[in-house]
Parts: structure tokens; sequence; C-alpha cells
């Protein structure tokens, strides 16, 4: 990746974002009084703002950025992501159960867990969580400071202490100084605020790049065109090494239906419907704090509910911003006149050393060989036929070093999928514009530190602190805990950049973790909301033992092609799936299936702990049903969710 | 809580709106950048225009939709 040449127009823009968001924490800070203030806004915030918070905070840069990519990799099946996981799950949150987080007046997500069961329930999640939210956080703000070391034009490097101090520590540190200002001044506030800016900039930042690649390709139509020669022989630009029926990349249906042999995605139908649509998408969608808590900031129940029905509006979308343009990238790249290529994984710098020697003393007759060792020094899948031209090339006429090394990462057969979305920014963006879509990126990244963090020192002060370490202290103790421990979550991300930074394969097996213990969530609030039977140490259990599954089916499966190991199957390969996708999603569902079994057998073999008048508000039977009579008929939560649903069923069947 | 978000978004979008319409009016007659880059459409000059309606409408929004003193 080419460092880009930015004008001054563009530094303007990338200043006044942050100028404003800074300003806004300053604005809001005479209105933070209490803890209420701080955590929870002081339930003040009209329903179309917490809407697009509760949208944004998920539409981090790595939704975007992922999305793309698999845009690319899989075609518009990408789509059940929205259409079939969250929209469904924003629609069943509203509908059913914001009237026990809101009406239960639990303060998080966790806190709700104690007054449904009891103290060990609460203490699980709200451990789990809180460590998560800092990964989180870590993980985006390493991704937007490499990607700034990347693009912009200073570099930095100094001695500190003993270290080395290069430009990658100063944007880490830069941007998480601007997050931590205005998240101390404004607390949640600040950051729903932001995040509504920041999708806004998204928004309006990305859409003059869709608009440009729609009209550079000729359109919709021109596009599927090209997909259908894509599928029928995916391996000319890297993406796969099988073929598939024409329409893999353009319906959404179709080709799931046909067979995980017949999809890129390598999943079948019940794996997309129960696994992702289901489980995994109402896992999240339902009980991750970090999107309910911006729900819970609204300023009544009506706003409430209308919390992620609004949000689901440009949900259902928003494909067309973050999906759209992988598949806008695969169709350029299939298109030689248009001079655009996938962009290649980039070389490691260690590698490029013994790679060059190579080359250096090949000569054409020996290609075979040479290629063989090139392919072996520098790690990755290359390109026969350009390696080869290369090396007549050089032993006929002699190469610079930089000519030969802008060759070889050309020929590189493996795509980078996740700098897609960067390659069409910097291909269709103009000075001016190029500052708009990278301050975008820049904005998601921030908000999605932002988001965490606040989502952290909630879940910190109200569940952690204030229920073990230390209860019945003043209001304005815990405010006071609640500023402080934002500074210790800012300090905690950016220790957590840099773990992500240096071990990513920790990483990996750390997100593989929550992976487990977020699977069979979703079985713990269901049956706690709606069957009063369940008991505490059924849901403990249960939560438990699903978690357990998740280790278990992972550690005996594989998807096909990876080695045992990290990726799974490092017990014994039981069953191998054609992807990690499917591998993903029935592991969601079996981990989903035995914790709802075994909460469901052990709450019938426990005693009830909770009688019905303390279940009052948190059970769907012991609740009075909610009177949506006085707002008018098509403003009431099941209505707008039904024409929602309807719309989904619509865009389904469209590109069926 | 007390600040109305439709300020900042409002104001912050006139701006960056017209820094766009005023740096794709000072660029117009750059025809390589945009030839290369936005298919060569001065797109600065277009978007801008978009960023600055919808920061107007912000605005306007935020004026006419303040809060009228509590009635009861």
């Amino acid at each position: 990746m080419q460092p880009i040449h930015l004008a001054w127009v563009d530094y303007a823009i990338l200043l006044s974002y942050t100028g404003f968001v800074i300003g806004i924490g300053f604005a809001l800070r005479r209105y933070m009084k209490t803890s209420a203030d701080f955590f929870l806004s002081g339930h003040s915030i009209p329903a179309w703002v917490t809407g697009l918070a509760f949208m944004a905070a998920n539409l981090g840069a790595l939704e975007l950025v992922g999305m793309s990519a698999s845009g690319a990799k899989y075609g518009i099946a990408t789509a059940h992501f929205y259409w079939v996981g969250a929209i469904p799950a924003m629609v069943f949150l509203a509908v059913f159960m914001m009237p026990f987080y809101y009406g239960s007046k639990a303060r998080s997500v966790p806190e709700y867990l104690k007054l449904r069961f009891d103290e060990r329930v609460r203490c699980l999640n709200s451990l789990t969580f809180a460590v998560m939210t800092v990964f989180a956080s870590g993980i985006s703000m390493n991704a937007l400071a490499k990607l700034l070391a990347h693009l912009l034009p200073w570099k930095l490097d100094a001695g500190l202490f003993g270290m080395r101090f290069g430009s990658y520590d100063a944007y880490l540190l830069i941007c998480s100084f601007v997050v931590l200002l205005y998240v101390l001044k404004g607390g949640l506030t600040s950051a729903i605020y932001t995040e509504v800016l920041q999708f806004f900039m998204i928004v309006l930042g990305f859409s003059p790049v869709v608009f440009l690649g729609l009209k550079d390709m000729g359109g919709w139509d021109v596009i599927k065109g090209k997909l259908v020669a894509v599928a029928a022989h995916p391996a000319a630009l890297s993406l796969n090494d099988k073929t598939f029926q024409p329409d893999a990349w353009t319906s959404a249906w179709k080709p799931v239906l046909a067979g995980p042999a017949s999809n890129p995605m390598g999943v079948d139908v019940f794996a997309i419907v129960f696994g992702l649509g289901f489980v995994l998408s109402f896992g999240y969608w339902c009980t991750n704090f970090l999107v309910v808590q911006r729900a819970m900031a609204a300023k009544d129940m009506t706003a409430a509910r209308r919390t992620p029905l609004i949000a689901a509006i440009p949900k259902m979308v928003f494909p067309v911003l973050v999906i759209l343009p992988g598949i806008i990238a695969i169709a350029l790249a299939s298109t030689p006149n248009k001079g655009y290529r996938l962009p290649p994984v980039a070389i490691k710098s260690g590698a490029w050393a013994p790679a060059l020697a190579d080359i250096q003393a090949a000569r054409p007759a020996d290609a075979e060989a040479v290629f063989a060792a090139v392919s072996k020094d520098i790690g990755l899948k290359l390109d026969k036929v350009k390696i080869t031209a290369l090396i007549a090339e050089d032993s006929g006429k002699g190469m610079t070093d930089v000519q030969i090394k802008d060759r070889l990462q050309d020929a590189v057969a493996e795509n980078d999928y996740d700098s897609i979305i960067l390659s069409l920014v910097k291909r269709y963006c103009p000075s001016g514009l190029l500052g708009l879509a990278l301050t975008a990126l820049l904005a998601s990244f921030m908000s999605g530190m932002a988001g965490n963090v606040t989502a952290f020192n909630t879940v910190w002060t109200y569940d952690l602190y204030q229920a073990y370490l230390a209860p019945n202290k003043s209001d304005q103790h815990y405010f006071r805990m609640g500023q402080s421990i934002t500074v210790v979550g800012i300090l905690l991300s950016i220790f957590c950049a840099y773990f992500a930074r240096h071990y990513s394969n920790a990483m990996d097996v750390v997100q593989l973790v929550f992976g487990f213990v977020n699977a069979p969530l979703f079985a713990t609030f269901l049956l706690g909301m709606f069957w009063a039977r369940t008991t505490g140490t059924g849901a403990f259990l249960g939560l438990l033992g699903g978690t357990l599954t998740s280790g278990v089916f992972h550690a005996l499966t594989i998807a096909s092609g990876n080695a045992p190991g990290i990726k799974g199957g490092y017990l014994t390969v039981a069953q191998t799936f054609p992807s990690e996708m499917a591998q993903n999603f029935w592991l969601a569902s079996f981990a989903f299936t035995a914790c709802f079994l075994l909460t469901l057998g052990i709450s019938l073999a426990t005693k009830r702990t909770k009688t019905d008048e303390e279940l009052k508000g948190l059970v769907y039977s012991m609740t009075p049903r909610l009177a949506d009579h006085d707002q008018p008929f098509f403003l009431r939560p099941a209505v707008l969710g039904c024409i929602l649903l309807a719309g989904c069923v619509i865009l389904n069947i469209i590109f069926w | 809580m007390g600040l109305d978000i439709r300020w900042p978004i409002g104001i912050m979008f006139s701006l960056v709106g017209l820094l766009l319409v005023v740096f794709g009016a000072a660029t117009s007659s750059d025809s390589a950048m945009y030839n290369n880059t936005s298919l060569g459409m001065n797109i600065n000059l277009i978007w801008g225009a978009v960023l600055l309606v919808f920061g107007a409408a912000m605005l306007l929004g935020a004026i006419f939709g303040r809060k009228k003193p509590p009635s009861a």
C-alpha cells in the first residue's frame, strides 16, 4: 500500500472533524452532574439519535472493511448478515425484549441478569463483557494506527526511554487521547453524539465512492454480467479454486439452496437461517450491552422501543454502502481495460532480501526451480506466468531492486480483501473527497473505541465495582469512579492494541474464546425472559455448558483447507466443514441448543428462587402488556416491526 | 441532554461542504486530477453542494425544532 498524497483541504476536513468531536465533549461537560448523566445520558435522548447511534455503534470501520471484503469473496449472499440476521433481531429486541430491559430499570444488561437470575450470572456476563470490550477497542485502535502510519506522509522514529517511538505509536496515542478527552467530558452522551456524527460521515463520505464505482462500471446490470463470468472461473481473480453456478455472486438464496458446494460461502440453508439468522444475530443485537446501552439511554419507553426500529431502516439499505463496494471491486478487476486489480497481500518486509537474491541470480532456463524457491521465500501463492516473465526480463536487461519489488508484489496471487475499500477510495477520490472518505474511516475507528469504552466503564462501575468492591457509596463517588475508569479503559485499550499488533495469533485465540462465550448467550435470555420457571442455577450452568459445548465443538471440527490447531480440530477431526463460516454458524447452533436444553433441564430440577412478584417486569408472562393505544397506529412498535420485516422479505425476493 | 445534536452536525457539514465547494471551484480547471479519479466530474463541487444542503437542513431543524417551554 503506497502512502497517498493529501492536499490542504484533506487535512482541513480531518482536523475539523477532530475539533468537532472534542468540542461536543466540552459542550456536554456542564450537563454531566450525576453518575446517571455520565453512564446513561440521564435517560434524555430522543429516539432518532439513539436509533442512529444504535446502528453506528456496530458500524465500526471493521464492519465497513469486513463487509466489503465479504462482498468480494461471497457476493450478494453477504447481505444475509443484514436481511436474515440483523433486521429480524432488531425487530425482536424492540417489540419483545426492550420492555424488560427498559422497564426493569436495570442500568446494564448484566444488571438485568442479576435482577432476573442471581449474582453468578451477572458476574459471569459482566466479566466476559468487560474484557471483550477492551479487546475490541484495542483491535479497532490497532487497525486505525496502522492505517494512518501507512497513509500519512510523516515518518517518525525517535528514541524514548530506551524504546523506539514510531509513527504507529504517535497515531495510536493521539487518537486515543482524542477519544479519552471527549468520553471523559461527555460520557455516554459524547459517545452517542459522535456515533451519530460518524454515521453521517460514513454515509456522506462513502456514497460518492459507490456512485462513481457504479457509474464507472456502467450500472448494476453490467456488473451482474461480469459476475456471471467471475463465477465460472473465480480462480482468475484468485477468489476461489472452484467453479460455481452463474448466479453464485448475484443471488442471495439460489446458490445457498443448492447446497454448500454451490456457493462461495460454503454454507447450507440451515446454517444461514438458524446459525446466522437466529443464534448469532439475535445473540449479538439483543444481548450485547454495547448496542443495547444506546436504547437504554432513550428518554422514555416509547423512545427506547423505537430505537432499534429506527436503526433498522438505514441498516436495511446499508448493504449498498458496505457490500456493494466489494462487488464493484471484483467486477472492475474482471474488466481488463479498467486497469484495476484486487489489492494483493503485502509481502512481509523480511522476505524481500532472499526473494530479490533468488530473482537476480536466476536464468530463464531454471524458471521452474526459481519460481518454487521464490514462492518459499515469500510464503504466499504467486502467479507463475508473471514470475517467469520477470526472470526473463531481469536476466535480459537487468532491473533495479525497486522495479523487481514492484513486479514481485504484483505477482502475489492472494488477495488482501480488507484493503479493497481503501483501494476504491484511492481510485475514485480526488483531493477533497479523499479527505472526507478518510475522515469517515477515522471517525468510525474512533467511535468504535468510544463505544466500547463507555460500555466498559458502565459495566465496571455498576456491575463490578458497585456490586462487589464498594457498595453503598455516594452517587458522586461512582461518578468519579466512572471518570477514572475511563482513563484506565483507554490505557487498557492501548495495551490491547499493542498486543494485537505483536501477537496476532494470540488475538485470534482471544476472539475465538469470546465467540465461545457469546454463542449460547441468547438461549439464556430467551428462556429467562419468556419462561418464569427458569432458575438462576439453570441459567448459570446452562451458560457454562453452552460455552463448553462451543469449545468442544471447535476442538472436534475444522474447515476444509485449514490445518488442525487454532482453526479447530486440535483434539481430533470428527467433521470437516466446507468453510470457516459454515463451521462458525454450526458451532453457534450447537452451543445455543446445548445451553437451551441444559438451562431447561436444570431449571426443572432445581427450585425457583424468585417469586412471581419479584419477576414482575422481568418476565413476559408476569408483566402487564404495554398499551400502545395512545400512539398512532403506524408508529406502534409491532406495526413498525411488521413493516420492516415485510421490507426484508421483499429485498430477499428481489435478490433471490 | 441539553445540547441539540443538530447544531454540531449542521455546523460541521456546512463547514466541510463549504471547504469542498471552495476547493472544487479552485481546482475546476485541473481536469487531469478529475479525469484520473472521479471520471471527469468535479465531484468536489457537486458533493460539497450536497453537504452544504444537508448541513443547512440540519441547522434549520435545530432552529425551528427548539424546545418550547414546558406548557404545563
